[in-house]
């Protein structure tokens, strides 16, 4: 096995191991020393996840969430040194961890929380305006039988607990998330989207959700609207379309890529 | 070894292509807290740094705000990730996404470090030892040719910070970084925090240290705060943790150097517990005082000479 497999088994070990071969001026214990490293990557990566999920550790408070925290990157340890979006498999990891079991929505805030990331982080890309859309909101069918293709930051959440609602009662500027109005039980779904460079999280209803999954898979406007107005016959199609529009959603027209299932 | 022809350096006394056209001034590195205050106020600093890695995202705040301020002052772009002392053959999909940051930004300096980073595919976010002898020279010198030859240009390489020495070393450090200056052709970034760090961890002299570095080389300097620890005898053991002011042991040092060096852009660095810009911004204005004074001292004696 080469040096270098010894001493990076050894920084990631639950144990506190000491590779051999180190050595120390005054012949003290380099394991000592070498705990510097295992410290500075151990405390380096768990940051890296805290600054990354906020809320996540605020509903767990900061000793539950850093103890997770280190054993998820023991066993998910960075494969990049890229580390915008490190730990983007925590909330699959959540759901496997069996002291967290008692907050069933905390992957799914979560899952949310690392959306956001990503949509930080995602390419820019100059939307359509209004403009753009005047000759076709006056012709029906060009209008149903296109296809969008959304912003690289847009992302949707479906939810079966109130994921926007606790998110946004800790985004309280003094700190104190209020709670007492949030049913966790409660499905919701979330609209993830950077405007300018603001990343957005809203909470829409189920029906537009589904409809702008579908958009995003490449069906027309005609065939997902037709879906959401099934699931949801007072789905307000205007107004979703207005929202899409007005957020920078949409970035480009687009032949169809997905029929209708 | 093959470096690219316009990035060899000359022979012999001549100066070399430069390895950096940062101003000889303080800069400061630059963090999201401060993006919008540095838009704001433009303030008067040699140049900004910033950490390759962070930067290696397709768009967003990161990229509006870097490429605002890129067009103000200059920049030099610090690598984190590169493992250039790893045993493995370098990540060539990371020094592409570094190839692409350096086309895209054009920074006045490139810098990497003598450490390594990444084993088995598995990244640890820290700057790791390796031990000095033939064969991690020859891969570190293989390796910073890559480096060289992938971006087309010369590249700093930083002395560590370390808590550890190996059974295995055959060399000083020095000589280690002598020998990889010699062969490869890079520039060096000499990290004063880490040249004291260092020899407080293993008992050297630092002005011996530093006397003992290819100083011709040196293209760029590094000031930074530490933290203190003990080692397994109560010896001291400090932290390279870039969360504290610059130490006034540090300055002395960072002065001394200069009197062999004469003044080099020189960067703040402040990863943690990060304070409100103007802190940082008079720690680099010091570093120009030192400079000057540093020029008044010496200009006499160089007129006459
Ligand atoms: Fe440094």
């Amino acid at each position: 096995m080469s040096a270098q497999r010894h001493f990076a088994e050894a920084v990631l070990a639950a144990e506190p191991l000491c590779p051999p071969g180190l050595m120390a001026w005054n012949g003290s214990d380099p394991a000592r020393r070498f705990a510097v490293y295992r410290n500075n990557v151990m405390v380096s990566l768990i940051d890296a996840l805290a600054d990354s999920y906020p809320v996540t550790q605020d509903l767990v408070g900061e000793e539950f969430f850093r103890a997770m925290a280190r054993l998820f990157v023991r066993t998910h340890p960075p494969r990049s040194p890229v580390l915008a979006l490190y730990g983007a498999g925590l909330a699959e990891f959540i759901e496997g961890f069996a002291p967290a079991a008692v907050l069933p929505y905390l992957a799914d805030v979560a899952r949310l929380e690392m959306l956001r990331v990503q949509a930080w982080h995602a390419a820019d890309a100059a939307p359509l305006g209004l403009a753009d859309f005047a000759a076709l909101l006056e012709n029906a069918p060009a209008l149903a039988a296109t296809g969008f293709d959304l912003h690289p930051s847009l992302a949707v959440l479906r939810s079966a607990h109130a994921v926007v609602s606790l998110w946004a009662a800790h985004q309280a500027q003094d700190g104190t998330p209020d709670l007492t109005a949030v049913d966790p039980a409660l499905p919701e779904s979330a609209l993830v989207l950077r405007i300018g460079i603001d990343v957005e999280i809203r909470r829409i209803p189920c029906a537009t959700a589904q409809f702008i999954l579908h958009l995003q898979q490449g069906l027309a406007f005609g065939a997902a609207a037709q879906f959401a107005l099934d699931t949801e016959p007072a789905f307000d199609l205007p107004a979703v379309l207005g929202m899409l529009i007005c957020g920078g959603a949409i970035i480009n027209l687009c032949q169809p890529r997905r029929e209708p299932a | 070894m093959t470096i690219p022809a316009n990035c060899r350096p000359s022979q012999g006394d001549a100066p070399a292509f430069p390895v950096t056209t940062l101003p000889a001034r303080g800069g400061v590195g630059l963090k999201p807290e401060h993006f919008r205050e540095i838009l704001d106020t433009a303030p008067d600093v040699g140049f900004f740094e910033v950490h390759a890695e962070n930067y290696m995202v397709d768009g967003g705040p990161f990229h509006h705000y870097l490429g605002r301020i890129r067009q103000r002052h200059p920049i030099s772009i610090h690598g984190v990730g590169l493992s250039i002392g790893g045993e493995e053959p370098l990540d060539a999909a990371h020094l592409d996404r570094l190839a692409a940051l350096l086309a895209r930004y054009q920074p006045e300096s490139f810098s990497e470090h003598l450490a390594w980073s990444s084993h088995g595919g598995v990244y640890l976010n820290d700057l790791l030892p390796a031990p000095y002898h033939v064969g991690t020279l020859a891969r570190v010198c293989a390796h910073i040719d890559h480096v060289q030859e992938r971006l087309q240009r010369r590249m700093l390489l930083e002395n560590p910070a370390t808590y550890v020495e190996f059974a295995a070393s055959t060399m000083a450090e020095t000589d280690f970084i002598g020998e990889v200056v010699r062969r490869t052709g890079c520039g060096l970034l000499l990290d004063v925090n880490n040249v004291h760090v260092a020899s407080v961890n293993h008992n050297r002299d630092p002005r011996a240290y530093i006397r003992a570095l290819p100083l011709k080389a040196v293209g760029q300097i590094h000031l930074a705060g530490f933290a203190r620890d003990i080692d397994a005898a109560g010896d001291p053991l400090l932290i390279d943790s870039h969360d504290a002011p610059v130490a006034q042991v540090v300055w002395d040092l960072y002065a001394f150097a200069l009197d062999l060096l004469g003044p080099l852009p020189t960067l703040i660095e402040r990863d943690g517990d990060i304070p409100v810009f103007p802190v940082l911004l008079a720690e680099a204005q010091r570093a120009d005082r030192i400079m000057r004074q540093q020029l008044a001292a010496t200009a006499p004696a160089e007129a006459c000479a």
